[in-house]
């Protein structure tokens, strides 16, 4: 059976960070990613990072993770696993993997999750129809593999993700029929707002989707006002001329293997769902796994970067790589509290909040 | 369904191959998801659910949701969202929880 000191599991912007700030340490590392590529969902982000980020602030988030990946390769520490899924983890420290042409074992001292997260759904009538996607979805459809999702397009939620999403729609030559928002306000930064509506896009907050129309796939929605109570009112129904609905209205983490590696978890609406408990260190109940990125919490890029930073430093300062790591891990921490400080951080900043007291320590 | 001109994107395909979907030739480029060359040719009912057979497409394109299972060259439950396309496979819709034979 191989060994190594520190596995890395997702190879997203917090699994990069974290197996480039581990091997910096002198920790040998490997790096499993499912797929045939480094970087994670940045890969298909075509807008520019902006304001929060001091190092990548109008960088493409494609550009980033590039640059991460290149480091990746380019680092004779870190061994790079593609094509290959973490199937399960053994409580004496074994991770199971299928690689492309055979399943395997891993010995690893320590491992870090960076799995990312996974698209919600929304109930409404007929949302299995086909034409009903997740915003990734459309994204990994029409940024990496050039392939337009539709016609015309409905979204599902005025968050960042929605906002962003339909601007890339318009950029690919798609239609944006118009953006539906259940809450009495739109939930994204008000620049991408401006963008979309300069465009001619309405958005239309206090409206969800009734249902899908449409008998084989999508061939048009039927939208709906809430009242003040988040109820439908019956009679406001309008239908909608589309062939796509995307959905932007959260993600949830995805922490399969850490429920199965015994991780203490908590429920944290905040943070998208179900998150295993961590510490400062992004350290989980079990001693020697350690959590990254969405995973640990539904953040942002930016964020996941630094955490996997901490979680990278941490896991090899555990394994006595200490030079110089306080004052990094320290200089990470100022980072991240920086980019969690002020209105946009409330939320993360409550859910950890509430993490904590869903926790009993160790 | 192809974009052929982007404002930021340049996109590096693979070679035009040929395959087949429920009996039907269909041309792909090598190398991408099943699920993006079937999309690109209009075809977005994937599979049929096991008790209503109600019919189903993609969800998530990144192999997480098994929204998009279909037969693949006679193997069942293939996540084609992932799953790459090569020339000469055969595709075909599947009808509930699949076979193996
Ligand atoms: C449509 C959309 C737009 C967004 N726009 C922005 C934005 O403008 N700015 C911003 O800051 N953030 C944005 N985000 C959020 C940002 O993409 C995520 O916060 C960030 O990618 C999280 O990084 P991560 O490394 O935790 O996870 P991911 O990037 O999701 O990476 C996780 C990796 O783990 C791999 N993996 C999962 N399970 C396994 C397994 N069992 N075995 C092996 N590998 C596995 C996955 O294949 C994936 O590559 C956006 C997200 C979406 C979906």
């Amino acid at each position: 059976m191989r060994s190594v000191e520190i596995a890395v599991v997702g190879a997203g912007p917090a699994g990069l960070s974290a197996a480039l700030s581990a091997a910096g340490q002198g920790a040998s590392v490997a790096i499993v990613e499912r797929d045939e590529h480094l970087g994670g969902q940045l890969i298909k982000q075509t807008h520019k990072f902006f304001g929060s980020s001091r190092q990548e602030a109008g960088t493409r988030g494609m550009v980033i993770a590039g640059r991460l990946s290149e480091a990746v390769r380019g680092n004779a520490g870190i061994d790079v696993r593609l094509g290959s899924t973490v199937l399960g983890y053994y409580s004496d420290r074994v991770l199971y993997l299928e690689e492309p042409d055979r399943l395997s074992k891993l010995k690893a001292e320590r491992t870090i999750f960076a799995t990312g997260a996974a698209e919600r759904m929304l109930t409404f009538g007929n949302n299995d129809r086909p034409g009903v996607y997740g915003a990734g979805a459309v994204q990994t459809l029409m940024n990496v593999h050039g392939v337009r999702p539709g016609r015309r397009v409905l979204m599902v939620g005025a968050g960042n993700i929605g906002l962003i999403v339909s601007y890339q729609l318009m950029q690919a030559g798609e239609e944006v029929a118009a953006i539906v928002e259940a809450a009495p306000r739109i939930g994204g930064y008000l620049v991408h707002a401006a963008k979309v509506r300069r465009a001619g896009v309405p958005i239309r907050t206090g409206y969800t989707v009734k249902e899908a129309v449409g008998e084989e796939s999508v061939e048009g929605a039927v939208i709906w006002r809430l009242d003040e109570k988040w109820r439908p009112v019956p009679g406001t129904e309008e239908r909608i001329d589309c062939d796509v609905i995307c959905l932007a209205t959260g993600l949830s983490p995805l922490t399969e293997l850490m429920w199965q590696a015994g991780c203490r978890m908590a429920f944290v609406p905040e943070l998208g769902g179900h998150v295993p408990w961590h510490d400062d260190d992004l350290r989980t109940s079990v001693e020697d796994i350690y959590v990254a990125g969405d995973a640990s919490g539904v953040e942002e890029a930016s964020a996941a970067m630094v955490g996997g930073r901490i979680a990278g430093l941490a896991a090899a300062r555990s394994l006595g790589h200490s030079e110089g790591v306080e004052e990094r891990l320290a200089e990470a921490r100022r980072e991240l509290a920086a980019l969690r400080a002020g209105p946009t951080g409330e939320k993360i900043r409550r859910g950890l909040e509430r993490l904590q007291q869903g926790g009993e320590g160790r | 369904m192809r974009i052929v001109e982007h404002p930021i994107l340049d996109f590096k395909r693979g070679r035009l191959v040929r395959f087949t979907f429920e009996g039907r030739e269909l041309e792909g480029f090598e190398g991408e998801p099943i699920a993006a060359a079937l999309h690109a040719a209009g075809v977005r009912v994937l599979r049929r659910s096991a008790k209503l057979h109600r019919p189903r497409g993609f969800f998530c394109a990144i192999g997480n949701c098994s929204s998009c299972l279909m037969v693949v060259d006679g193997v069942p439950n293939v996540r084609v969202c992932v799953e790459k396309l090569r020339p000469g496979i055969r595709v075909e819709r599947q009808e509930g929880h699949g076979e193996l034979k």
